[in-house]
């Protein structure tokens, strides 16, 4: 084992071959290999991985990967309009700050002892979230919006003993696909029906009648969205609720939560079960990587029992006037269940959910107000500016919220040409709905945040009105 | 170990911090907002003239108000409550692989090229990431050897359940659905298997280990029938020990027609050992972070590689990422995909990290992780056994591969003190309190440490030695171990109003209903 001519590697302290023999001689086997005897000889890989020679050095790994990812153009470098359930919102500092400390960063599950913190963050982002909210049971956050829908959907079916669940059209097709997933196929087991609901061609609001249609006693829930993907302010969600408990049904709702200090919150429209994201609340988009979702339902027993996620409570210790945090009802989920517990759940995004935390503390009910101002200023804003622009029309609203629906059919173009010839103005431009929602024609998602000056949205409208001259 | 080892005094921080719903004051701002200019609010007037008026929000949420140093401080003290595995020698925390994540390679997931990017730019403009997640792609597939690898799932659960969701689309298309509706795993599989075969929709079969700790062959044979999905399957198992007629298995369950999945969330013990597809396998799933060293994030998010034959390639979540020419490409069309079971294409971040770390080792540099993490667990194993109050169940015979299966159940019934005493005790010595293992707990008073190749000679000599102190202390002072932690940050909490739905709290408002104001 003495072999000079082996690598000794920085995050391997016992690559070096004397410690190495001195331990395979602690164990009593004379290489490592023997270790392995278990391993039938015909499942052993006697060849060496084919993969690329290592870059061994930190320094020339750093440029090596630095270049490869300096090939991306960021939204910083170019003008961003997308959103669609990931959104370029502002990330504090102090965000960055918290989530990049090694104690959170690094550590696990553990004890409550151990990671007091993280327990104590994540309540702070279950009792925040409750008050954005205004409900009194928040989950710590799973995998997307998108799969919190997907759980919800199933609590939904299993307190009902129904299993058809109703949704407007114009839900995300990409948080469709994910519900779909955990919806499930027939025949098999604890399988759910999704039916889709009409919208107003005019408005973009759910229609109303063709819910009254459908809904039955079977529905399980009506899950609708609001703001919609399509960025419409629903107003009728009073109105969906109570035809859902008409029927016996819940009544679920999903939710952009930076909305939540200008615009009602679903609880004070009937909801039963609240779905949404905290990405958008100091979480960067990450390619996609900063997803995360919530559940909050009221606080009563038979809510608690369907929950799949980790619920935190507050509780005392033995010692006088100290707060304790804990798993609630710890036993209904997989890791001690099985397949008998309320769906799964595992690694998910702890990390963010403290993000979120340290977001909300930031911004208080003050920031939650300015934020929804701003976003809805600075949109309508940019609604009426590309209104006015020749060939463009703004099909749905005029009740949006961050994003809407931009209509370039009368410009004879495509929005793949459009968007395309933006990239060369430095613009990334709407989300293209042309495939999802062929009946809107040649539209796209435009989203404006916070972030948007008046400059960016005449710089858009100026370089889109070249594009569509040319 | 030679030299005694000398155990450093420890306390944790100690900061009876308030919640934060207690703090601030009334006017106090943490951060100012860009607000819209006065041209543009000349040109759109008020934001409320746009919200339908039922939907206008009458009353503020009742969030905290606080300034920024003082949230700031809030949170850097919580952190200084929580134990990451860069403070700690985390070698208790098995099944995890509590594996060092470079530096560098967090300072590269945290450039703007990164964190500001939109999942739907335009595919030119993120050559950068689509060329990593391809190359991730391809070293998976020579890890595991099988041809194709998605990056959806943000954690290993949901990658069991993805690989769930898949067996459900392949049996449909071929018209078996029906009759096929059962999931095979074992009791030492991850329980997640278990967990996410049954949301999918089927009926869960699991194997019980034989004496020897081995899932039963004959007990498989009994299960497989036409009615047979799938198998989903850990291994090396929970304890550590190697199924070394795993190819029986996969021939076992293709002959009856289900497909093979398996669960390789931790391959850290194997990497360029031994693969899934020479041990028959359709399918299985690495976890970037355990055993490809993205950091565990206070639980998550976390990233699945989950990879199948070319058979079933035309099954997997949308999009692919491919290379077209000298371009990378989003593949969404895929007429028989499952669909998705995440927004998006991944956790790219920790994508990121898995390439740099493969980078930076190579084929021998993965292949010395591998064996210096199963040398680190044999070192480890032998100085446990000569712990008073250890001992280990199943086959005596073999080595375990990267972790091990032990018990306190002797400890418990000399000292009274078990496995929960030992963890909490741990706490004391700065150690992540360690992993009680999964449920059911066929061996009593269960541990499973996982000394991975992060930890050095001397850090293993550190861990082993603190629980001969904890064992020696329940011999001589059991209370002083079951009255544990004496030294955290916190107390023993109150688990009794954990299940009680009148004392239960999941948001301060609901503690305040419950308890009052007074928090009495």
């Amino acid at each position: 084992m003495m072999n000079k001519g082996r690598n000794i590697y920085p995050y391997i302290p016992n690559s070096v071959p004397e410690i190495k023999a001195r331990m395979l001689e602690f164990i009593g086997v004379s290489d490592a290999d023997e270790l392995y005897g278990i391993i039938p000889e015909e499942l052993r890989l006697r060849k060496k991985l084919n993969l690329p020679e290592p870059i061994l050095s930190e320094a020339e790994l750093r440029r090596h990967t630095r270049e490869i990812l300096s090939k991306n153009r960021s939204c910083e470098d170019y003008l961003n309009f997308l959103g669609g359930g990931c959104w370029q919102h502002y990330v504090p500092a102090v965000c960055d700050e918290v989530n990049g400390r090694s104690e959170f960063l690094t550590a696990y599950g553990g004890t409550s002892y151990n990671n007091l913190g993280r327990f104590q963050a994540h309540f702070e982002f279950q009792s925040q979230m409750g008050e954005l909210l205004d409900m009194d049971l928040v989950s710590v956050p799973t995998y997307s919006w998108g799969t919190a829908a997907g759980y919800a959907v199933r609590m939904a079916a299993r307190l009902t003993g129904r299993n058809e669940v109703l949704i407007p059209r114009t839900v995300s097709p990409e948080r469709l696909a994910v519900i779909r997933s955990f919806a499930g196929t027939a025949p098999l087991a604890g399988h759910v029906q999704i039916e889709l609901i009409d919208y107003d061609p005019k408005t973009g609001r759910i229609d109303l009648e063709n819910l009254k249609e459908k809904i039955s006693d079977r529905t399980a829930a009506v899950y609708i969205e609001n703001p919609t993907y399509l960025g419409i302010i629903e107003p009728r969600g009073n109105a969906v609720s109570e035809l859902a408990h008409k029927h016996g049904a819940l009544s679920l709702v999903g939710v952009d939560p930076i909305s939540l200090g200008l615009l009602a919150p679903p609880s004070h429209y009937g909801a039963d079960i609240v779905v949404g994201t905290a990405q958008p609340l100091g979480i960067h988009m990450h390619c996609g990587g900063g997803t995360i979702g919530f559940i909050a339902s009221r606080d009563e027993e038979a809510y608690v029992a369907e929950f799949p996620l980790f619920l935190i409570s507050i509780t005392d210790t033995i010692v006088e006037g100290e707060y304790g945090f804990g798993q609630c009802t710890f036993d209904r989920t997989s890791y001690v269940g099985r397949e008998r517990a309320k769906d799964w759940v595992g690694t998910v995004s702890g990390l963010w959910t403290i993000t979120a935390s340290v977001y909300m503390a930031l911004m208080g009910p003050q920031g939650f107000q300015d934020i929804g101002r701003a976003i809805i200023q600075k949109s309508q804003f940019a609604r009426k500016m590309l209104s006015e622009v020749e060939g463009i029309e703004i099909p749905l609203g005029p009740q949006t919220f961050k994003e809407f629906v931009v209509n370039f059919d009368k410009t004879g173009l495509t929005v793949r040409h459009i968007n395309e010839s933006l990239v060369n103005y430095r613009i990334f431009g709407g989300k293209d709905l042309s495939g999802e929602f062929p009946e809107l024609g040649q539209s796209a998602l435009y989203c404006v945040t916070e972030l948007h000056t008046r400059e960016d949205i005449q710089k858009l409208v100026s370089s889109l009105k070249e594009i569509l001259a040319q | 170990m030679k030299d005694e080892v000398k155990l450093q005094h420890f306390h944790a921080p100690v900061w009876s911090e308030p919640i934060i719903m207690e703090m601030g004051c009334p006017g106090e701002r943490g951060i100012l907002v860009p607000q819209a200019d006065e041209e543009t609010k000349k040109v759109v007037g008020e934001a409320e003239s746009y919200i339908p008026s039922n939907m206008i929000r009458r009353i503020p949420p009742r969030l905290p108000e606080l300034s920024q140093p003082q949230v700031l401080r809030h949170y850097l003290r919580l952190s200084q409550m929580n134990l990451g595995m860069e403070e700690n020698i985390e070698v208790g925390t098995g099944t995890a692989t509590m594996k060092y994540s470079p530096k560098a390679h967090e300072m590269l997931v945290r450039m703007t090229q990164m964190t500001e990017i939109h999942p739907q730019q335009d595919e030119q403009t993120i050559q950068g990431i689509l060329e990593i997640v391809y190359q991730l792609d391809l070293f998976l597939r020579e890890i595991s050897g099988l041809d194709q690898f998605i990056f959806q799932p943000s954690g290993g659960s949901l990658a069991t359940f993805t690989n769930a969701c898949l067996l459900r689309t392949y049996h449909a298309s071929r018209g078996e659905l029906n009759q096929r509706n059962e999931i095979i795993t074992t009791l030492y599989s991850h329980p997640c298997n278990a967990a996410t075969a049954k949301a999918a929709g089927f009926k869960v079969i699991t194997l019980m280990p034989d004496d020897k700790g081995y899932p039963d062959l004959e007990a498989l044979k009994a299960a497989c029938s036409k009615r047979t999905a799938g198998l989903m399957i850990t291994n090396p198992e929970d304890t550590g020990i190697y199924n070394p007629r795993i190819l029986d298995f996969t021939h076992i369950v293709h002959d009856v027609g289900g497909l093979c999945f398996y669960d390789q969330a931790n391959a850290n013990g194997i990497l360029g050992i031994t693969r899934a597809r020479e041990a028959g396998f359709d399918a299985c799933h690495f976890n970037l972070h355990k055993t490809f060293s993205s950091p565990h994030g206070s639980y998550g998010p976390g990233c699945a590689g989950y990879g199948v034959t070319q058979e079933l390639a035309k099954f997997l979540p949308v999009p692919l990422v491919i290379k077209k020419g000298d371009n990378y490409h989003l593949e969404y069309d895929l007429p028989h995909s499952i669909g998705k079971v995440r927004e998006f294409f991944g956790n790219i971040p920790a994508v990121v990290r898995a390439y740099a770390w493969i980078r930076s080792l190579g084929a021998e540099g993965l292949l010395e992780a591998a064996r210096v993490s199963v040398i680190n667990n044999n070192y480890l194993s032998k100085l446990l056994l000569k712990i008073p109050g250890i001992v280990r169940y199943y086959d005596e015979n073999v080595f375990r591969l990267e972790l091990t299966r032990f018990s306190w159940e002797k400890l418990k019934a000399d000292t009274g003190c078990g496995t929960d005493d030992v963890r909490r005790r741990m706490v004391d010595y700065g150690l992540q309190g360690h992993f009680m293992s999964h449920r059911p707990w066929i061996v009593p008073e269960p541990f499973t440490p996982e000394p991975c190749e992060t930890y050095s000679q001397k850090d293993i000599d550190y861990f082993a030695a603190v629980l001969k102190q904890i064992s020696h202390e329940a011999y001589t002072d059991p209370e002083r171990v079951r009255t544990a932690p004496h030294n955290a940050a916190t107390h023993k909490p109150n688990t009794a109003s954990l299940n009680d739905p009148k004392k239960w709290a999941m948001t301060w408002r609901a503690y305040l209903q419950k308890h009052g104001s007074q928090g009495d």
